[in-house]
């Protein structure tokens, strides 16, 4: 029992908590640059959470299964940030021929996603908080929950944001920063779930 | 020596990474809970930068076009572990507050951007200084951002308590970073506008991209760094066309 409250912890904790753009401020680049439209946003989401989930998985054998036994766990950050460039290419090409409906919704993204600091940071926290293979995978997939809830709500207060009047100098990016930053007061106040 | 010197002229305040161009903007939010953390920061960024950029021009001619953005992230990856390990063996303070944010250096646009913009087509000593530059002028935005949210949100100055009013400890806290922010590119958007009324040229400054990525017809981040510095290159075949 004691494993599934703990994923339980995780999931609720890297999702809503300590949320990984309104308070680790991570991916902060897709957040603020494809969240114009709720689809698209949505879209967004969902190949994000595809490939973390992915690349922790990944991220997380390599480091369990050949750095450790090697004692070369310093060589880290480079070894990830290769492997997930690498696997981001490998299912892009994959769902190309393989799987063309999937590619046709998330294909697009795809590409966006490989410069995300939000991918390299999950494969690093795993590894720094010592989480095993599974923690590591649900962490991952939690935290890209909390960037796709994140990101839907920024675009769905984006998208009423357009028809208002806004004071000049704070057209554009200044209004999503304000609102970004509302957000994460709203967010500070799960920090009780916990 | 000329040029290196307008390098560092154009890192720190023509084309500062931060405040003008507006990109690296997750360590920027991240660590800036205090002058001394985005100053730390800074530095540790301007020496991958500088070295980064210095390897990368060395090996221009060898690193072949097709790979060379792998080719440039494994030799910016080996700077950041060696950096890590510095930080964690000397500073273990900084070490800790800086966190994971020190590995993510390695994702961190503003390098990538300047290896492609001006390492990978420039000589070492030019390159070396543009680093340098473009990492000085990242260091100090860093610092004043944090200046600010430190002297806002703990009512101190590098540590030094001042007790002159009650802290509004939201600064010091995630959305303190937003908020700042939000202000740095009202300001920005701010001197956009009076610039272009008074006719010059407000190009450079970018206030964030305001763009959708998905139909983004400026290119990727890293040719946003290109575009800014075009002009130079634009420049110099001119002359190199009047020459001939």
């Amino acid at each position: 029992m004691n494993t599934v409250r703990d994923l339980l912890i995780i999931l609720v904790g890297s999702s809503l908590v300590s949320n990984v753009v309104l308070s680790q401020f991570l991916g902060l680049c897709p957040f603020l640059g494809v969240s114009k439209k709720t689809d698209t946003a949505a879209g967004m989401g969902v190949a994000v959470i595809f490939v973390i989930t992915l690349s922790s998985a990944v991220a997380g054998a390599i480091y369990h299964y050949i750095l450790t036994p090697l004692n070369m766990e310093y060589m880290q950050t480079i070894v990830f940030i290769l492997v997930i460039a690498a696997l981001v290419q490998f299912v892009e090409m994959f769902l190309k021929k393989f799987i063309p409906a999937l590619y046709q919704s998330l294909g697009v993204y795809l590409p966006l996603i490989t410069t995300n600091c939000a991918v390299l940071g999950v494969a690093l926290t795993n590894v720094s908080k010592g989480y095993g293979i599974l923690y590591g995978v649900v962490n991952g997939f939690a935290t890209a929950v909390g960037f796709t809830i994140s990101i839907i709500l920024l675009a769905s207060i984006r998208e009423r944001l357009e028809y208002n009047d806004i004071p000049k100098p704070f057209k554009g990016m200044p209004i999503v920063l304000l609102t970004a930053g509302l957000m994460a007061i709203a967010f500070c106040g799960f920090s009780g779930l916990i | 020596m000329n040029k290196c010197i307008e390098r560092l002229h154009n890192g720190i305040l023509k084309e500062n990474p931060t405040l003008v161009l507006m990109l690296g903007m997750c360590p920027t939010l991240a660590v800036t809970t205090s002058a001394i953390n985005g100053l730390g920061m800074g530095l540790t960024t301007t020496v991958v930068l500088a070295l980064s950029n210095m390897i990368i021009a060395a090996l221009r001619k060898v690193i072949p076009d097709k790979i060379r953005i792998p080719a440039f992230i494994v030799i910016i990856a080996s700077f950041v572990t060696i950096m890590q390990l510095l930080l964690q063996a000397y500073i273990p303070t900084l070490y800790k507050a800086l966190g994971i944010y020190i590995p993510l250096i390695v994702v961190n646009c503003i390098i990538l951007g300047r290896a492609e913009a001006y390492a990978y087509k420039n000589p070492v000593l030019p390159s070396l200084f543009d680093g340098l530059g473009m990492g000085l002028g990242f260091t100090i935005a860093l610092t004043i951002i944090g200046l600010l949210r430190e002297f806002i949100g703990g009512c101190s100055v590098f540590g030094y308590e001042l007790n002159l009013f009650t802290p509004v400890s939201i600064f010091k806290m995630a959305p303190g970073a937003f908020f700042v922010l939000a202000l740095l590119t009202a300001i920005q958007n701010q001197a956009k506008i009076v610039g272009a009324k008074k006719g010059k040229d407000v190009s450079k400054i970018q206030s964030g991209c305001g763009s959708d990525c998905l139909n983004c017809t400026v290119g990727d981040c890293a040719d946003r760094v290109a575009a800014v510095s075009a002009p130079a290159a634009d420049e110099v075949n001119v002359v190199k066309e009047e020459n001939a």
